[in-house]
């Protein structure tokens, strides 16, 4: 089944004549997601092809969504237009939405936050700054290379990339049924709690890989969430151990302030909520081995 | 983010309509002087350092004549507050201070909007009243899309229980310092006390402010007040090259693509230095996931160039970048380096993994460059590159 998005997803993509909006289209069309058109404003009643599929882009995504019945959207508008595109795709009330786009200022994102909460939380919003989502075999919206890992039975949310892709390669032999990108912003509209709960939901996911990073405090929330309501196993990661306070290590959001958000709290939060949490993203990957061949 | 010096804070807030004390700020005690004689009477004379506890530190003295104003800022210049040097002065006219307050508004990551905090016991550490006596703070929620008006500003004040006889300064500096919250965007904008004096007039005595990063693009004059903040010449180098540096005190260069992961090679590099006399990493450098030969000879350059690093790990797993790219990356940033007239003699191990990582690694390993060392997962290459550091401390 996976969560979110599946081989049924019809996708637009905001932003898909740009760069690296085209470069991606192509790449998810090769990885099997079923997009359906583009929007860019100006340029609606146009084709754009991709090796030989000629998608029609739209100036609206209402007008894509009542043209093509769309019912997800990847975002890769720069930054500047980003505020205004999320607004745009949560008013023609489109049911995900996910953001590439990295640096978007933290006013816009609360805004366009605030907007979809107001007008009745009707899109789920995935990221900023975020990889997007992969149901392997399935569909594919954002920029997680397809061809690491095949479908299977582990369900994965991860506020980074890189350490997405790291452990999907190391676990490529057992399979993922969706892994999630939530971003390293400091506003993010998915949280690791919710796809906790849909992973808990999901009767195709068995057992679910957490990676977090320091900054924040979403992770102690989540390891409340899991002791309350996830009866499937977890295992964690959190990167950032090293880290020194006041210092954003990259992603925006990973800052330690003071006392709040280091690597150790979330670690003790996780593993008093029986999540168990590897030292290093193999150790972690070797846990999930042992729960997924001993089921 | 960005955390500013107080008098760019100050200075903010003045640009915004808030009531302010005048001043000035200085990096000289003669420039120092020269201000106090402007202002007249009597001066405070307070160190510019990002850093709490300057005032148990010695580093905010009163003066009351101009000569003694200059002769504060020659003992408070230079000091060093917990590592940090002070290079700069703020000189501002004193308040006599009846009450002191606390207001900001701020991020709320949680609930994915902003706070205000607000209470009547100010002149402390926020979290420390809020520990001590949390019926005193004020904690209200803004809509991001409705803001601070007129009316929600009243009910702040209600909420802190500010005396009646403030409440309208309170209001109005609660709506201005919203607006200037938004126009800059901000993160943080903390006043700290916020002030009834004797006459009772409500002034902002601090200013703390932290800055969006994300948003400078709209806001061309924030550089000024950046390119200030960072004081490590490393840390600046890399931000002329556009590269996400961050400076750490080890002796193990770090190059990686991807936050999440650089990250995490910092603190497996961390783990394994303890078998080997507690090297530990060097700094902290996202290339990105692009990682272009370009990109990485500026990373490259940048971390040879610390004179503390004994020994770099570049480690990449190739995402949508294929690992052979990466590969002739390095290979030809070395070459670029030696074309740059550099002269890299320190070792490096390369860890590559994901997307076409054999191919990459045949490449790594026909260019044969003695310096560079192929390990193939991430725990092994740390082993290697802290025993390498190790070896050449």
């Amino acid at each position: 089944m996976a969560i979110w998005l599946t081989k049924d997803s019809k996708v637009i993509v905001q932003g898909m004549t740009g760069s690296e909006g085209s470069r991606h289209t192509r790449r998810m069309l090769r990885a099997g997601t079923n997009i359906v058109g583009g929007v860019t404003p100006g340029k609606g009643g146009q084709k754009a092809d991709f090796d030989g599929n000629a998608l029609s882009v739209f100036n609206s995504v209402s007008e894509a969504m009542a043209e093509t019945a769309a019912d997800a959207t990847v975002i890769f508008v720069p930054p500047k237009f980003a505020k205004s595109a999320v607004i745009e795709a949560v008013d023609a009330g489109i049911g995900l939405a996910v953001v590439i786009t990295e640096g978007i200022p933290v006013h816009d994102t609360a805004t366009f936050w605030a907007h979809n909460v107001g007008t009745g939380q009707k899109t789920r919003i995935v990221g900023p700054n975020c990889p997007g989502i992969a149901s392997p075999g399935q569909s594919n919206a954002g920029i997680i290379p397809a061809d690491i890992t095949g479908a299977g039975r582990i369900g994965l949310v991860s506020k980074s990339g890189t350490l997405t892709y790291q452990m999907m390669y190391e676990l490529r032999d057992i399979g993922f049924s969706t892994a999630v990108g939530i971003g390293g912003d400091p506003v993010i509209g998915t949280t690791h709690i919710d796809a906790l709960a849909a992973f808990q939901a999901d009767p195709d996911t068995d057992a679910i890989v957490m990676i977090g990073e320091i900054g924040g405090d979403a992770e102690e929330r989540a390891a409340d969430f899991i002791r309350a309501s996830v009866t499937k196993p977890v295992v964690g990661y959190i990167a950032g151990f090293t880290a020194p306070p006041g210092k954003t290590m990259g992603h925006a959001g990973a800052i330690i302030s003071g006392s709040l958000g280091t690597a150790e709290a979330k670690k003790v939060a996780l593993e008093a909520a029986g999540v168990s949490v590897g030292k290093t993203p193999s150790e972690t990957a070797r846990l999930m081995r042992e729960i997924m061949l001993t089921r | 983010m960005v955390d500013l010096y107080e008098y760019q804070g100050r200075e903010l807030f003045a640009r915004h309509g808030l009531p302010v004390l005048g001043g000035g700020v200085a990096e000289t005690p003669e420039a120092a002087r020269a201000i106090a004689e402007r202002l007249g009477g009597r001066v405070v004379v307070k160190a510019q350092v990002k850093v709490g506890g300057r005032g148990k530190a010695g580093g905010v003295k009163l003066a009351d004549t101009a000569e003694e104003a200059q002769a504060r800022a020659a003992d408070i210049l230079g000091m060093d507050i917990k590592g940090h040097i002070v290079h700069q002065v703020m000189i501002t006219t004193t308040a006599d201070i009846a009450e002191e307050y606390y207001f900001s508004y701020l991020l709320d990551r949680a609930d994915r909007t902003f706070l205000c905090i607000a209470s009547v016991a100010g002149g402390m550490e926020i979290e420390q009243v809020a520990h001590e006596a949390p019926e005193k703070v004020a904690k209200v929620l803004i809509d991001a899309t409705k803001g601070v008006d007129d009316a929600t500003a009243r009910e702040i004040v209600a909420k802190g229980g500010f005396p009646t006889e403030v409440a309208d300064q309170v209001v109005d500096i609660a709506v201005k310092l919203w607006q200037a919250f938004v126009a800059e965007d901000a993160t943080l904008v903390e006043v700290n006390p916020l002030a009834r004096t004797g006459d009772g007039t409500v002034l902002c005595l601090d200013a703390k402010v932290t800055l969006d990063a994300n948003a400078d693009f709209r806001h061309p004059d924030h550089a000024a007040w950046e390119d200030q903040a960072a004081d490590d010449p490393l840390e600046q180098a890399a931000k002329a090259r556009d590269l996400n540096y961050v400076k750490l005190d080890g002796e193990v260069g770090i190059i990686g693509n991807g936050a999440g992961l650089v990250m995490s090679t910092l603190d497996v590099v961390a783990y394994a230095g303890e078998a080997y006399g507690g090297v530990k990493p060097a700094n902290f450098l996202d290339i990105g996931g692009g990682a272009s030969a370009e990109v990485m000879a500026n990373g490259l350059e940048i971390v040879l160039s610390d004179p503390a690093v004994k020994s770099v790990f570049v480690n990449v797993f190739g995402g949508i970048t294929a690992c052979d790219a990466v590969a002739n990356g390095i290979v030809s940033a070395l070459d670029l380096l030696k074309q740059r007239g550099e002269d890299v003699t320190k070792p490096l191990v390369v860890r590559l993994d994901g997307n076409n990582a054999e191919e990459g690694r045949r490449i790594l390993d026909s260019a044969a460059n003695p310096l560079v060392e192929r390990v193939d997962t991430m725990d092994g290459a740390a082993q290697r590159v802290a025993e390498l550091a190790a070896a050449g401390v």
